[in-house]
């Protein structure tokens, strides 16, 4: 008999951090049932078969396409209604996030390597309201937020 | 060939000058992707936006990457095997919002991932070696660890 694999929606802005997204949840894609979303439609053709949407990209310079962010977002969370939502940022990825909180999905945020000695801007607003916020960096996982290692995998030392 | 990238979201002048100074010290195509800099250098092919697939097919093709300390470029040099040296951005240059670049590089060398270059005189040095070594490879996949933590963080609410 079939059961339904539990869907996950995977979401991220393209570049550092659609890498590092791919890097956690292409492992798990026999696991669940994976939907992605980036902000170029080029990142499709990395994720094989598994469903994409394209999300408007946004930072601080252009903040008023939020409305549009949130707008897909939410079209996407109705049509596909995940058990959760995991993201590695940028803003979009909050939106996703925000989105995912008002539907009372699971809503977790790995903050990106980048941020080695702060938690990333976007980490922080997510703190607010993602159920599960994990840094890459040991020394910055305090106040609720979790270290378990990182997107680097097992190094592979020359 | 000689790789550079400077991201694609800013423009970053300064690495580009420096490369298109030490391109004729060089007995090696330099190609750079740059983004809407000022600057017109005059040594090395530059290229604007890749789409994710053009960008792989280069970078397959590079023997060694220059890049800002951008986490994708990093990733993707790890991965692949080849040596990367990071030339990091400097806010206080107006390169960057902040200084986040400059951690991730320290961080980068202090684990031995990776060269680091703060101006020309080491960007020239690096660049000069012959058969610069990868210090470091990675697999495909994040660690162990975090997958499981957040697998178990969907299932289970632990």
């Amino acid at each position: 008999m079939l059961t339904m694999r539990t869907k996950i929606i995977a979401t991220a802005s393209i570049g550092g951090h659609w890498k590092q997204l791919l890097r956690i949840t292409r492992p798990m894609e026999e696991r669940y049932e994976i939907v992605y979303a980036s902000t170029h439609a080029g990142c499709a053709t990395m994720v094989g078969k598994n469903r994409f949407y394209l999300m408007p990209d946004f930072n601080r310079n252009n903040a008023w396409r939020i409305v549009d962010s949130f707008l897909r977002a939410m079209r996407m969370m109705c049509k596909e209604r995940p058990a959760a939502v995991i993201t590695t940022g940028a803003a979009p990825g909050l939106v996703c996030l925000m989105v995912a909180w008002l539907m009372r999905c699971k809503t977790i945020w790995i903050d990106s390597i980048a941020n080695a000695e702060r938690l990333s801007a976007s980490g922080r607003m997510a703190r607010r309201f993602a159920s599960r916020v994990y840094t890459q960096w040991p020394d910055l996982a305090q106040g609720g937020v979790c270290y378990a290692g990182t997107v680097m995998g097992r190094e592979q030392k020359n | 060939m000689i790789f550079a990238t400077t991201g694609t979201q800013l423009p970053f002048d300064r690495m580009i000058r420096i490369l298109d100074e030490v391109a004729p010290l060089l007995d090696e195509e330099i190609v750079a992707q740059v983004h809407r800099g000022a600057y017109r250098p005059q040594h090395i092919k530059t290229v604007d936006f890749l789409p994710p697939d053009e960008f792989e097919q280069l970078f397959g093709r590079a023997r060694l990457i220059v890049a800002h300390a951008g986490m994708g470029t990093i990733l993707s040099a790890l991965q692949a095997g080849k040596p990367i040296i990071i030339f990091p951005r400097v806010a206080a240059l107006g390169e960057h919002r902040n200084e986040h670049q400059r951690a991730t590089a320290a961080k980068m060398r202090e684990q031995r991932l990776a060269y680091v270059a703060h101006d020309t005189e080491e960007l020239r040095r690096l660049l000069l070696v012959k058969e610069l070594q990868p210090l470091c490879g990675i697999g495909g996949t994040a660690d162990e660890e975090l997958i499981l933590s957040i697998t178990n963080y969907i299932e289970h609410d632990e």
